[in-house]
């Protein structure tokens, strides 16, 4: 792999950059690989880089229907935090917090992650409670936080109106200072450049119709494109399409599709300095070094596989961003999209096996799947090879629906994912 | 300064209306009817920016939305201002004031701009995910700097004057665009009587047509503009918007339109006018007439100021009368540009020659360009530009005829404009909104809109049909067929199109990128995008590097993020990408269009939305007794509940202290309004509500009032309430005041779905009850005062019965039930007479101290009690019998409830499950700050094994001592011990494990 740095980057403008290597091969698949990936976004990219760098495992394919890092991981509001409320989510969150505080350097590829912190709002009593709860939970779990009166929350953003004047006064906040943002785009190239280097088959355009099994243990995927792949273990990372994936193996996982969508304005030049979230009027934002304020809505209630939400949905959320911001009201919105998440009744994913085996899924990471790119990767890389849970993994089994064991951070988080 | 590039006669302006504004700091002219590009090019004003990345002086390219480079900052106060308004599609006003966004210490002069030039070299595509990495604690300071260079305009720092408004539009035949195609479209439409909206962005209908010099009809073009705009005006059916951009189209033909309706005035809105508007449009047929762009060519240095689109210089020139220079060279692939020239000529200004890049043009135009004198220059091409500010001359050289390289010597040629067409691309963006994806068509050289779900239509330049007749045929046709489909109307009916005069046009050639006699990595910078300097360059070098899907190159190049959305430079970037990868443009495809067509300021989506109106406010009878007495209140969903209220000079915990120990000593009294009441009637009622609370219904008799918790499918608890028997048939269900409305969709979610053969009937009628509890000792006497046909005998007016009858005067419906342990009445009356009835209870209850109290004081009241309240502890996690309630579990139900079987699960009947405990500090003082977490060790290392936090903590004036419940895994079985709450500070509180049930635990104070 050519390495990157400042001075290579010297090198190559003398000569007038023609010489830059390929980031990754364009591969025909092989008859058959030890593990197969099945979806080249962030997670499944990062599953791979983690397969052949921590596992030694390089006879690797990922397969994507579409282009690397096409799904969610290119459309998402790119926060990264790690204060979720109960243990399993807050270790396993933390642990991807640890992996991106060193990403950029581990991938030789600058991932722009920049720790400029994350603000969750509380405009009631109970939200305040709920708050006080959570930053007690991330303190004794070793995670960073601190609850904030709305004095304090002014202080760090000066611009937003904490004053009572508004619907919902903001009464104060929770703030992670180790939270911020990442380039979204670059966590998935960064991850495919690196699993490329050590090996791993990245094939485009490549889509997935069915899954092969034997006596209840998967073989192999059928493809579009290239027919038949065997492989001894096989993963699923298919955030949005995680149902379709299921019943092609013949199961149905506790999963609901959503469209959920963001948007963002024109650049101007900066004047938010981290990232905004309230739960209670259903808005996010943060301001990319681009100068654009991206801006998270909500899912829509409707079930969908279309890479677009409804309209009712953005005029709620820039509602609650001009409620939050009034001085934005004159500042205008450019663009809006939308992706499908996977939602999980406990709004916490699954990193599990199946009831087929050697077939192991990584989904239903709902709204909040990017922040936990490397850890995800990382801890089903480690399920993949060993064939069964990571440590961090076990409790996100599928099969917690059955017995009860939820991690449910939908009721009682209180926190925009 | 003078308006040295106006022309003295023509033009849509109107010159005895003079307008000043101001652009930098200095003063200039223009008129009515403008422009803000216009107007600056009317008075030579060449720079209007720098560019983002390399710090290069930019000016105007074109005349409308694709504009790239005229992105200015508008606003005379600071409230006012507006970043990035486009200068073309700004409408001049007297007093406008505009600034540049970039360049320091201004754009003409910017010193950035040698940073630029030296550093540019070091900024291809992606570079900082290259470098900016070691050392890793740097990069945050390495971004400040990044940063720094990020943006355009700025936002307000004051908080926006103007309103913002929203109006909901049904139409027959919604038509997008007020061309020609549009307005024929319209005409037909309107005759049939349908409902029809026209939208246009622009201040006047005609498009197209305002700057052309073609005949419809053999008259001016413009005047058949006119007297079609002037029948639709005619029409009562008809809704005219111009200044309205449809900025996105949404599934099931749902448009939204923005109209600018004081934008063209000033930048503050007038008095009582608001600012803008939405329009949220439905409708049944939808007709996109949204024309074209033209494409410019990508040559060396092409975005040096003076380099325009050949359509906008013949609309600066033609509608404007403004001539954006002195001497023209335009390079052309096709006839229709030869306007451009023409115009140009026509104006009195020189043109230079016509650099065509076909081997062979023959159409009309070339021919009428020729005989003007016109000097063509064939088979060629302007490979690259010279000047820095301004265009000072071109370098033109022979192509091949695949336009893939260069064939013989360059030519050095003087002038100071450069104009280029590189054929048109439909403006397909609102037909791709709802998914469908546009259609390459190799005859017109661009992309045209796919196949579609929606009930659409479209018609003129938009389907690549770029003649005039064309253009009006399909829209005459498109609006008789659209009003048809809607049920207007004959679609047999046979109409003849308006007709314009024809001339035959030569073919066009397809080429995008000019080559260079250096290969593109080595030849001056040819811009793709100018708002974010991608160059041809930049686009093969992604290629090269491995990013070959168009969203690759999108994504690593910056190519189409800018304000403009890539209305500019996507297609021919797309080209290069195709050109580069060795495959066909469809092969390469396009990205993703999605709204908004240009961009929308947010407040006007979020209209009235915002402020106070953000959200409904919900208030009780009570309400303004409650401001009188000096309340302080708490949101509770929509509601604004009392929170406590105050005396003079009283603290928060004073207050409390004195409403909790009046209630317990003699009689308080709390608004209760804002509980969720549901009225479920039927013959199934009881059946129903057996499966939907987990404890028994079945035998509840008339008159009777029972306890409920609701629990999710999966066991949890997520409601609660009492319930009330009024008839065999008929009941009453109260819920928590936040959880009603999801009460309601439950019941109605499970009736609907699960059990639709139940005959029951939900009905919300919280607002039709006003309710008041009073509370404690001396509430029977005091109610007694007031009723003289319901019977309080503790014997026969039970704890948990309710009875019918009169309180002050007012038919009411009275509750024996109790959420603070006291002898407790809940008084329900119809809720206009709720203020009445309350301030009898005052009057009647002076003489005991009737006191009010707020959710704190019921919350600490309760507590005592150890009475949960849903949704504080309770989060959607923990089951009955986590909270001690098993009692209210009922598993002897013949048909089940929800929730039972998910509360079976392993997971949920293991003993060590967290559950719901009382807890003592052992300093009695001492409340422990809710949301504290449990330990058993407080030294344990981080991090710790955490057993539950507390979820509601209170001192008790009426007992002496702070009380708390809390989760504590395994509490039930820990009685007694000892667990530990570390505090951000350092401290550790320690407490005991109790019964949640502080005070009376046998439960005689309510039953006396």
């Amino acid at each position: 792999m050519q390495k990157y740095s400042g001075f290579g980057l010297l090198k190559h403008a003398l000569s007038h950059h023609e010489n830059w290597q390929r980031v990754w091969r364009n591969p025909q698949p092989k008859k058959k690989y030890d593990v197969i990936i099945v979806g080249g976004g962030g997670h499944g990219l990062a599953t791979a880089y983690y397969l052949a760098k921590e596992h030694g495992i390089t006879n690797v394919a990922v397969l994507e229907k579409g282009y690397l890092g096409g799904g969610n991981t290119a459309r998402n509001t790119t926060i990264v935090r790690s204060n979720y409320l109960w243990d399993e989510a807050a270790h396993l969150y933390e642990h991807a917090m640890k992996l991106w505080e060193g990403l950029s350097q581990d991938l030789n590829y600058n991932v722009m992650f920049s720790q400029r912190g994350v603000l969750n709002l509380g405009h009631t009593l109970q939200d305040m409670r709920d708050i006080e709860r959570r930053v007690n939970a991330n303190r004794l779990n070793g995670i960073d936080g601190e609850v904030l009166d709305a004095k304090q929350v002014q202080e760090i953003v000066p611009i937003m109106d904490c004053s009572e004047n508004t619907r919902y006064p903001v009464m104060g906040a929770s703030w992670q200072p180790r939270a911020g943002v990442a380039r979204h785009d670059a966590v998935a190239w960064g991850f495919a450049r690196a699993a490329d280097a050590l090996g791993v088959d990245l094939i485009q355009q490549c889509e997935v119709i069915d899954i092969l099994t034997e006596d209840g243990a998967a073989i192999g995927v059928e493809t579009k494109q290239h027919g038949v792949i065997k492989a001894d273990r096989i993963g699923c990372v298919t955030a949005g399409n995680s149902g379709v994936m299921a019943k092609m193996a013949g199961f149905k996982l506790p999963l609901e599709s959503h469209p959920l969508q963001a948007l963002v304005s024109e650049p101007i030049k900066p004047i938010l300095d981290t990232v905004v979230m309230s739960n209670h009027v259903h808005g996010y934002v943060s301001q990319s070094d681009k100068g654009d304020l991206v801006i998270g809505a909500g899912i829509d209630g409707y079930n969908g596989y279309g890479q677009r939400g409804s309209y009712p949905t953005i005029e709620h959320t820039v509602q609650a961003i001009v409620e939050l911001f009034p001085m934005f009201s004159r500042v205008r919105m450019n663009r809006q999209w939308g992706g499908i998440v996977d939602t999980c009744p406990d709004a916490c994913p699954i990193i599990s096996d199946t009831p087929v085996e050697n077939l192991f899924f990584n989904c239903g990471w709902g709204t909040g799947g990017f922040k936990a790119t490397p850890g995800s990767g990382h801890v089903f890389a480690a399920t993949l090879a060993r064939g069964e849970a990571h440590e961090l993994a076990k409790p996100f089994s599928m099969f917690r629906f059955h017995d009860g064991s939820l991690i449910d951070e939908h009721g009682a988080a209180g926190v925009a994912h | 300064m003078t308006q040295k590039n106006r022309l003295k006669t023509g033009g849509r302006i109107e010159r005895g209306k003079p307008m000043k504004f101001s652009y930098n700091g200095r003063s200039y002219q223009g008129f009515e009817g403008d422009t803000l590009a216009a107007a600056l090019l009317a008075n030579g004003v060449d720079i209007v920016g720098r560019s983002f990345k390399y710090s290069r002086p930019r000016g105007i390219v074109a005349a409308g939305a694709e504009e790239p480079n005229a992105v200015l900052q508008l606003g005379a106060t600071e409230a006012t201002q507006v970043p990035n308004v486009r200068a073309t599609q700004q409408e001049l006003f007297d007093g406008l004031v505009a600034h540049a966004t970039n360049g320091w210490p201004n754009a003409e002069l910017d010193l950035m701009s040698y940073v630029g030039k030296v550093g540019g070299r070091m900024m291809p595509p992606g570079f900082y995910y290259k470098t900016f990495m070691y050392p890793q604690s740097l990069w945050e300071t390495y971004e400040k700097f990044i940063r720094k260079a990020a943006g355009l305009g700025r936002s307000p720092l004051e908080n926006d004057p103007d309103t913002y408004d929203h109006l909901n539009q049904h139409a027959d035949v919604m038509i997008v665009g007020g061309g020609p195609a549009g307005l024929a479209a319209a005409l037909q439409a309107a005759r049939s009587g349908a409902r029809v909206i026209l939208a246009d962005e622009q201040q006047e209908f005609g498009g197209a047509l305002l700057h052309s010099k073609e005949q419809i009809d053999g008259r001016p073009a413009t005047e058949w503009v006119t007297k079609v705009v002037e029948e639709l005006r005619g029409y009562d059916n008809v809704l005219l918007l111009p200044r309205s951009t449809v900025n996105g189209y949404h599934d099931h033909n749902f448009l939204t339109i923005h109209e600018r309706r004081t934008d063209h005035i000033a930048d503050k809105a007038p008095a009582n006018i608001s600012r803008q508007r939405m329009h949220r449009v439905r409708a049944k047929w939808v007709v996109l007439a949204t024309g074209a762009h033209e494409r410019p060519l990508v040559f060396g240095n092409n975005d040096v100021p003076g380099c325009m689109l050949a359509s906008a210089v013949s609309t600066y020139i033609n509608r404007y009368a403004v001539v954006p220079g002195n001497e023209l060279v335009l390079m052309t692939t096709n006839d229709h540009a030869y306007h451009c020239a023409l115009d140009w000529a026509n104006a009195g200004r020189k043109v230079v020659a016509i650099v065509d890049t076909r081997a062979n043009p023959d159409g009309e135009l070339v021919q009428r360009a020729k005989q003007q004198g016109l000097k063509v220059i064939t088979g060629s091409a302007v490979i690259e530009v010279q000047g820095s500010k301004r265009v000072s001359g071109v370098s033109v050289a022979p192509i091949s005829a695949d336009g893939s390289r260069v064939t013989g010597s360059v030519e050095r040629l003087s002038c100071d404009t450069v104009a280029s067409s590189g054929g048109w691309s439909p403006a397909v963006h609102l037909s791709c909104h709802t998914g469908s994806r546009p259609e390459w068509r190799d005859d017109i050289i661009g992309f045209v809109p796919g196949k579609t779900v929606q009930k659409q239509l479209t018609a003129g330049a938009l389907n690549g049909s770029y003649s005039l007749q064309a253009c009006l045929e399909e829209g005459t046709k498109a609006g008789i067929d659209a009003a048809a489909n809607a049920g207007f109307g004959d679609s047999a009916a046979d109409v003849k199109a308006p007709q314009a005069n024809a001339h035959r046009e030569g073919k066009a050639m397809p080429l995008f990128h000019v080559p260079h006699t250096k290969p593109t990595s080595r030849a001056p910078k040819q811009f793709v995008d100018y708002q974010n300097d991608v160059t041809a360059a930049g686009i093969e070098l992604a290629t090269r590097e491995g990013f070959e899907s168009i969203e690759h190159v999108k994504r690593y190049t910056a190519m189409g993020f800018g304000t403009d959305q890539g209305k500019l430079g996507n297609i021919n970037g797309m080209a290069i990408a195709a050109k580069s990868l060795n495959q066909t443009i469809p092969e390469t495809g396009t990205t993703i269009f999605r709204p908004n067509y240009t961009p929308i300021t947010f407040g006007a989506i979020a209209g009235r939305h915002c402020g106070e109106l953000f959200d409904p406010k919900r208030y009780t009878p009570m309400h303004k007794w409650h401001l009188e007495q000096g309340a302080k209140f708490e949101d509770v969903g929509l509601w604004k509940r009392p929170w406590y209220f105050p005396k003079a000079g009283e603290s928060m915990q004073e207050a409390l202290n004195r409403e909790c120990r009046a209630t317990r000593e003699s009689v308080g009294i709390l608004d209760a309004s804002t509980l969720g009441k549901i009225d479920i009637q039927g013959k199934d009622a009881r059946e129903f509500l057996g499966r939907v609370y987990s404890n028994a219904w079945a035998k509840l008799a008339v008159g009777k009032c029972r306890y409920g918790l609701m629990c999710g499918e999966d066991g949890m608890v997520f409601d609660d309430g009492v319930t009330s028997c009024l008839a065999e048939n008929h009941f009453i269900m109260t819920t928590t005041t936040g959880g009603a409305a999801r009460v309601l969709e439950w019941l109605e979610l499970y009736h609907q779905t699960e059990w639709p053969e139940l005959e029951v009937y939900f009905n919300t009628v919280t607002d039709q009850w006003a309710t008041m509890t009073i509370s404690g000792p001396n509430s029977r006497k005091l109610l007694s005062e007031l009723t003289d046909d319901i019977d309080l005998d503790r014997d026969t007016f039970k704890f948990m019965d309710w009875r019918e009858g009169t309180v002050a005067g007012v038919p009411a419906r009275v509750f024996r039930i109790s959420f603070t342990g006291e002898l407790s009445f809940e008084i329900n009356v119809q809720a206009n007479y709720g203020l009445h009835v309350w301030e009898k209870l005052f009057e009647q209850g002076e003489k005991y101290n009737i006191t009010p109290y707020g959710t704190e004081t019921m919350h600490i009241l309760r507590a005592e009690k150890g009475f949960i309240i849903a949704g504080q502890d309770t989060d959607g996690s923990v089951h009955p019998y986590d909270l001690g309630m098993g009692w209210c579990v009922s598993n002897q139900k013949p048909f089940s409830f929800i929730g039972k079987r998910g509360m079976a699960r392993e997971d949920c009947v293991k003993p060590n499950r967290k559950q719901l405990v009382g807890l003592k500090t052992k300093d009695p003082q001492k409340v422990i700050p809710e949301g504290s977490q449990a330990v058993n060790d407080p030294q344990q290392p981080l991090p710790m094994t955490m057993l539950g936090h507390v979820t509601s903590s209170y001192y008790s004036a009426c007992l002496g001592h702070s009380i708390a419940m809390g989760f504590v895994r395994g509490g039930h079985d820990r009685m007694g011990e000892t667990v530990y709450y570390p505090q951000a500070d350092g401290s550790v509180i320690e407490a005991e494990i109790c019964s949640p049930i502080f005070l009376d635990p046998k439960g005689e104070r309510q039953n006396v």
